[in-house]
């Protein structure tokens, strides 16, 4: 599914190379739940932008699906993080002024499915993520946890076959957290890649695979 | 993307910053509104020239002795010669003409005009009964001058509105007699009034048979002749024949001046056109403003809405999608400001118009047309640049808000 070969990237912070990430060799199977957890700085959130596809290596093969993926062009690329990606943010990302309702249709409407199609997927995903009495409300009327979950619907609308999630669980408290993690291993049960990235080591240690990093590199402990 | 779903994000991002939105419109709709009511005000101006001129008659041909009268003074004026004067006998040998319907000589002097103990210095109108209908005047009461002989000089006279008020006040002129230099006249008519028209008030004249002009001033000269042809088709011909006509009468000599009305008019029209343009392009400097105003909110929305614009990249909206929003607003804000500056602009062109009821205000189409073009295409040209800037933004350092 997911297959890394020799992945660097590094930045240039005023004249000095500063690598984030150095040889990353990884391979992730269809269906697999990975966790990658590490101290700040390490390079997990780099990785996760490279998985999906919000940047590129500086060196290195992405494959996905076996299509080498850093050849393709910005057109090409947003096409397959429409299809194949979805993503869960720290800080919910909603658009403030759509309402619930609007925020999950999004992917929907910027892959030009039409609108009947479009309003009967939203009605199903409200639905699957209990959402249905709060279909209106702007983000800013929600709770964290309702925000999560129309943050995730938004994430699976288009039925992506990678989920990435950067620190889902980081604005929530404790409660909200734990049912945003069960919601998101649900899908994991209907065939969904589930990648994480985490501080919190009760909730990475939950993944089948668990991926530590540290100074750019992966370390193979934990597995 | 469907465009209906961009028109719809775009009008939500517009809905969604409510007094940004509003100042926008409303500096597009001033621009647009300068342009209605600017271009309407010079065409009014045209207009109510144009209308001037068809006052004094329709299918008129002017003629008037001189050969260079409109190219300022000629070498025989200097040394005291007068140009070969023309006579009423010229004025009726251009019946001749089959292109000439009728004609009215003008003979023009001043006089004092007196009745009882009130007098005053007045023009005098030496002309015959066709002026009447040539120069398209109307009568107040009474009669014009009788229709006869050109060189009959009968005694009689018609006076201006304002001329009768001043002589006789409320009472009834007609029937009474009145005393132009040293000679008697019978008042039988009074004009209506008619105010100012292309310098000439004909409220303040007093109009005799042009042969008791002659008379009174001892000329045998015409100041002008007005010749009316026999349809618009007609003019030049008119025209020509007259020039013959007078050519031929006078051992071969071209010492007259013959223009058509349409001549003088098509100039004004130039003219005022010209004027109308030229205040029209400045109205469009300040609807280009308002595109630059345009530009500065597009940069400001584009560095506020960051974090969307990553979103959007994040869940697949390829660059040209994203550009294409932001066009979509920028086009939207442009016209909905365009469409509201068109209803402001024609709102004032009517206030205008009920203020001054004489001056005909209307916005000539085609200034109706460059304002809708320029403040799209400004509106649109100037969103390039931040639509380019939203769609090249790097999704990873925009998701982050940096």
């Amino acid at each position: 599914m997911i297959r890394l070969d020799k992945v660097c990237r590094s930045f240039m912070v005023g004249d000095q190379r500063v690598s984030a990430l150095s040889d990353i060799d990884l391979h992730i199977a269809a269906g697999d739940y990975v966790s990658i957890m590490g101290p700040s700085g390490s390079g997990k959130s780099t990785l996760l932008n490279l998985l999906g596809l919000l940047d590129r290596p500086s060196s290195g093969v992405y494959k996905l699906d076996g299509i080498d993926v850093t050849s393709l062009d910005d057109v090409q690329q947003a096409k397959v993080r429409s299809e194949k990606i979805g993503f869960v943010f720290q800080s919910f990302h909603l658009v403030p002024r759509l309402s619930a309702a609007m925020n999950i249709e999004l992917p929907l409407i910027l892959a030009g499915m039409p609108p009947a199609e479009r309003k009967q997927r939203v009605t199903q995903l409200l639905e699957d993520y209990s959402l249905t009495d709060r279909a209106d409300p702007r983000p800013d009327q929600l709770s964290g946890g309702q925000r999560q979950r129309v943050a995730i619907a938004r994430a699976t609308s288009m039925n992506p076959a990678v989920l990435l999630a950067d620190e889902p669980t980081g604005n929530l408290d404790q409660t909200t957290g734990k049912e945003v993690i069960h919601l998101l291993e649900s899908l994991v049960e209907r065939k969904v890649t589930l990648i994480m990235v985490t501080h919190d080591p009760d909730i990475g240690v939950r993944a089948h695979t668990q991926l530590h990093m540290v100074d750019g590199r992966l370390s193979d402990e934990g597995h | 993307m469907k465009a209906i779903d961009v028109l719809y994000f775009a009008s939500g991002s517009l809905r969604g910053s409510r007094s940004r939105t509003l100042l926008m419109i409303l500096a597009m709709s001033i621009g647009v509104a300068a342009v209605v009511v600017l271009t309407g005000l010079g065409e009014g101006a045209r207009r109510y020239v144009i209308n001037q001129f068809s006052s004094l008659g329709t299918n008129l041909v002017i003629v008037f002795p001189g050969r260079t009268e409109t190219a300022g003074v000629g070498p025989g004026m200097l040394l005291g010669q007068i140009p070969r004067e023309l006579s009423l006998d010229d004025a009726q040998a251009l019946l001749r003409s089959p292109a000439v319907s009728r004609f009215a000589p003008l003979a023009i002097g001043s006089s004092q005009v007196s009745q009882g103990a009130l007098n005053r210095e007045v023009m005098v109108l030496g002309s015959t009964s066709e002026l009447l209908s040539i120069r398209h005047m109307s009568m107040a009461q009474g009669q014009f001058l009788p229709s006869g002989d050109i060189h009959d000089s009968v005694s009689v006279c018609v006076l201006g509105s304002k001329i009768q008020h001043e002589l006789f006040g409320n009472n009834n002129p007609i029937g009474a007699w009145v005393r132009l230099g040293d000679r008697r006249f019978r008042v039988t008519g009074v004009m209506s009034s008619q105010g100012e028209s292309m310098g000439f008030n004909t409220d303040e004249i007093v109009i005799v048979p042009i042969a008791s002009a002659h008379m009174l001033f001892n000329t045998t000269g015409v100041y002008r002749i007005l010749v009316e042809a026999k349809n618009r088709s007609t003019i030049l011909a008119a025209k020509r024949d007259v020039e013959d006509i007078i050519v031929k009468r006078h051992k071969g000599e071209r010492d007259v001046t013959v223009i058509t009305q349409d001549a003088v008019l098509a100039t004004f029209d130039r003219i005022l056109s010209a004027l109308t343009m030229a205040v029209g392009g400045i109205a469009a400097i300040s609807l280009s403003v308002a595109g630059v105003l345009i530009m500065n909110v597009m940069l400001i929305a584009v560095s506020q809405r960051v974090k969307e614009i990553g979103l959007l990249k994040a869940l697949g909206a390829p660059p040209k999608q994203v550009r294409n929003l932001f066009f979509a607003e920028a086009a939207l804000l442009s016209a909905i400001g365009c469409v509201v500056g068109l209803l402001l602009g024609e709102a004032g062109v009517l206030v205008i118009a009920k203020l001054y009821p004489s001056l005909p205000v209307g916005a000539p189409w085609w200034a109706v047309l460059a304002a809708i073009v320029t403040s799209l295409g400004t509106g649109i040209l100037f969103s390039v640049w931040p639509a380019r800037r939203a769609s090249q933004l790097d999704p990873v350092t925009a998701l982050a808000g940096r």
